[in-house]
């Protein structure tokens, strides 16, 4: 019996579960830096993410929108260990999972599943922990390389801690005290410092991005236009004030502004389609995570930037077209 | 060499099974009967001049245009019409076709039928248009524009660039691979005989760098005829559609709604070019092409000479295939149309039969859009595919007109890299019959 359908009649290989598959191979780098960083606790919470918006987007999907379950697409996967790279490693599971619930039951299930939320999940699970348990979520764990019991509960203070803290000093012995406790360069580039599990180590992040890109999954222009305009507000504050808070590589190494660049906002579903929608969106991350991290009560802005953002999406959707063929060219 | 030339916008790289590239051309032979649409073009169907009982020798003109955007169709072999009356086309819709009874093989006076290489081009630029009126002759890459009226410039309007399409960017086909390897000379001195019909001294042939073959032989050959030159394109999908060849080879955009000609361009597939040279040169009409059969699992695929109105059975029986095939696609896997009768017959345009495998054809059940935004980046027309099958799906068919609907040209390249395997194509498709219908 021969089958018969429109043209066309051959496809390209990448589905939805192939590009997922891929994600989850550029995030397994920094999942080993974690492991290596904070030890077993990381990998239980990671585990705990995992399963939790496994089992929230199956239950959704099978008994309340009633659809045959979307997990196989492996997009739960990447929502689970996005949102526990953004917790500490020592979160309670009961608080982990109500980090999964919001993630995937309010902000994706509610609207429809995948390709329909608006906000990222991961942020918004991250976002919805913040808010509830901000002491759990901020007390940071002192990496301790290769010791996998690590239960030692010395919390550590993070770059962005320290220079918030260092910022608001009064007198110049209490500055240099606080400075002191930076880690180097080095130290930030590789991850041994205090942070949210994933975040820590630049190098691990960008190995899993250059993965992504060889794949060409996702393209430069959103972490670059991102980092580019938050590092271009920062110079121009650093070299404007002298403030050592400013410094544009401590900056761009601390926080969660790298994974939120390489990861984040580079999420399909919440960023524009077209190149010219992307460029606009990464800017506008790239300004509010520098007004709130300079100028707002928290040290950091990565998520508050990039969800403010998913926000607008839709409305940059409208606006910045690609340019039809044969037209707006001399 | 210099650099490969390219269009800018979107496009897509398709796996290219050319495994017929080297397989030399081969008489087809002539089937016992034959099936001859009067439409095998745009336009009007052509006026049947023939009657049940008629005896024909290959080349009569058997269909007569009727109207300017119309096409002379001419029997494909000699014997008798048997029967003359409505049956399904490759499209599965119902075509009128005449049907003929071969005998023997007997062509009409006219024909030169040496294998002489005529060079000299004696018609004035007239009697030109005229031949390639009379011969039938259509835009063989596929969508069958007459040529009589591609060539004839509107008034106020000039051509100052021909580009012959060797381009061939559908994956499988080869016909017009091995055509230029095999007749290099003979389309050259079609792009000459085009010169000379348009009065312009110039042409460009355009192939695409998976053929080193076919640019070999006709660098070679350039070298003795001033005037033809070679663009050497990178291989991209869909550069043989014509708006994104004159954009690879001269950087013009033809503005939506606008012609070729409007930005001084004409564009003709290599194989249309040839059968000019064999139309102008030889007398010899329109009724046979070059077909590549191909496919997964066939003993002998192949590129063959094929009369117009051979059955695909009788093609495939050729190629003998060693499995049952899955699909079964007249042309290309991009554009072309999967048969739904094997008793349809080879057209103007078919430019190959394609046989897959059960398992290469699977039809993909769709998933949700995850707003990757790939459609959007592939369309070489830059419009947003992903918008328009929102507004088809509730729909608003005025809106997708706002974004240009239009403008789509049908290429598959949305639905080829969907990863949700949403079948955006067939929104756009379906949006532009709506439009239409509403006129």
């Amino acid at each position: 019996m021969l089958k018969i359908s429109t043209a066309p009649h051959c496809y390209a290989p990448a589905d939805t579960r192939q590009i997922m598959r891929d994600v989850i191979i550029a995030l397994v780098p920094a999942g080993i830096a974690a492991v290596i960083l904070f030890g077993l606790a990381a990998l239980i919470t990671m585990a705990t993410a995992v399963a939790g918006c496994v089992f929230f987007e199956y239950a959704c999907s099978r008994w309340w929108l009633k659809t045959a379950p979307s997990t196989g697409d492996l997009s739960a996967v990447v929502t689970g260990l996005l949102l526990a790279y953004n917790l500490p490693c020592n979160m309670p599971v009961w608080m982990t999972l109500t980090g999964c619930f919001a993630a995937v039951v309010v902000a994706k299930m509610a609207f429809g599943g995948i390709g329909k939320n608006l906000f990222n999940p991961a942020l918004v699970g991250r976002v919805f922990l913040f808010i509830s348990f901000p002491v759990q979520m901020t007390s940071w764990v002192r990496p301790h390389l290769f010791d996998f019991m690590n239960v030692d509960a010395t919390t550590a203070a993070t770059t962005l801690g320290i220079l918030k803290h260092a910022d608001a000093a009064t007198s110049a012995t209490r500055l240099t005290a606080d400075l002191s406790e930076l880690p180097n360069y080095w130290e930030m580039f590789l991850g041994y410092t205090g942070g949210s599990m994933g975040e820590v180590s630049a190098l691990a992040l960008l190995i899993g991005f250059g993965w992504l890109l060889w794949r060409r999954v996702v393209s430069w222009h959103i972490p670059v236009f991102y980092l580019g305009s938050f590092l271009v507000l920062t110079g121009i504050t650093w070299l404007y004030t002298g403030s050592p808070a400013a410094e544009p590589l401590t900056q761009l190494l601390s926080g969660g502004l790298l994974l939120g660049a390489l990861f984040m906002a580079t999420d399909y579903t919440t960023s524009p389609m077209s190149r010219k929608g992307k460029i606009i969106f990464a800017v506008g991350c790239g300004v509010l995570t520098f007004v709130i991290r300079r100028y707002s009560s928290y040290p950091e802005g990565v998520s508050f930037a990039i969800l403010i953002m998913n926000a607008f999406v839709p409305l940059i959707d409208r606006y910045a077209r690609p340019r039809i063929f044969g037209t707006g060219r001399k | 060499m210099s650099k490969l030339k390219t269009f800018s916008v979107g496009g897509i790289h398709p796996d290219k099974h050319k495994i017929t590239s080297a397989c030399p051309i081969e008489d087809a032979g002539i089937p016992e009967t034959v099936f001859v649409p009067v439409k095998q073009h745009i336009g009007a169907p052509a006026k049947i001049l023939v009657q049940k009982g008629d005896r024909v020798k290959t080349g009569t003109l058997i269909a007569d245009a009727d109207g300017i955007v119309s096409a002379d169709v001419h029997s494909p072999v000699s014997g008798e019409v048997i029967k003359i009356e409505e049956q399904t086309g490759e499209t599965g819709y119902l075509e009128t076709m005449i049907t003929i009874k071969t005998e023997g093989d007997e062509w009409e006076e006219s024909i030169d039928r040496t294998p002489d290489l005529v060079s000299d081009i004696s018609a004035s630029p007239e009697e030109i248009v005229n031949i390639i009126r009379s011969a039938g002759i259509v835009g063989m890459g596929g969508a069958g524009y007459p040529t009589p009226v591609k060539i004839s410039v509107p008034a106020g309007k000039k051509i100052d660039c021909i580009i012959l399409n060797g381009i061939e960017c559908e994956p499988w086909l080869t016909a017009d691979d091995r055509l230029m390897q095999e007749k290099g000379e003979q389309i050259i001195i079609g792009a000459k005989i085009l010169n000379k019909a348009l009065g312009i001294q110039k042409a460009v042939i355009a192939i695409d760098e998976n053929k080193p073959q076919a640019i070999e032989t006709l660098h070679q050959l350039t070298r003795r005829y001033v005037g033809v030159n070679i663009a050497v394109c990178r291989t991209k999908y869909p550069q043989g559609a014509e708006r994104q060849l004159i954009a690879a080879v001269t950087g013009r955009e033809v503005p939506p709604g606008c012609l070729p000609v409007d930005v001084g361009c004409l564009v003709q597939n290599v194989g249309t070019v040839h059968a000019i040279y064999e139309a102008v040169q030889k007398h010899k009409p329109l009724f046979e092409r070059i077909v590549t059969v191909s496919g997964d699992d066939l003993e002998n695929p192949g590129n063959f000479r094929v009369r117009i109105g051979t059955p695909a059975s009788y093609l495939i029986d050729k190629a003998k295939p060693l499995g049952t095939p899955g699909k079964i696609i007249f042309g290309g896997p991009m554009m072309g149309v999967a048969a739904t009768n094997l008793a349809a017959p080879v057209t103007k345009t078919t430019s190959g039969i394609l046989l897959l495998k059960e398992d290469s054809v699977n039809i993909f059940e769709p998933t949700a859009c995850i707003r990757c935004g790939r459609c959007a980046e592939s369309c070489p027309q830059g419009l947003e595919p992903f918008a328009i099958a929102g507004f088809v799906r509730r729909g608003e068919y005025q809106s997708a007109k706002k974004i240009h609907v239009l403008d789509c040209m049908e290429c598959g390249c949305c639905s080829y890299i969907c990863p949700a395997k949403i079948p955006l194509t067939d929104y756009c498709k379906l949006a532009k019959y709506e439009i239409r219908k509403k006129k």
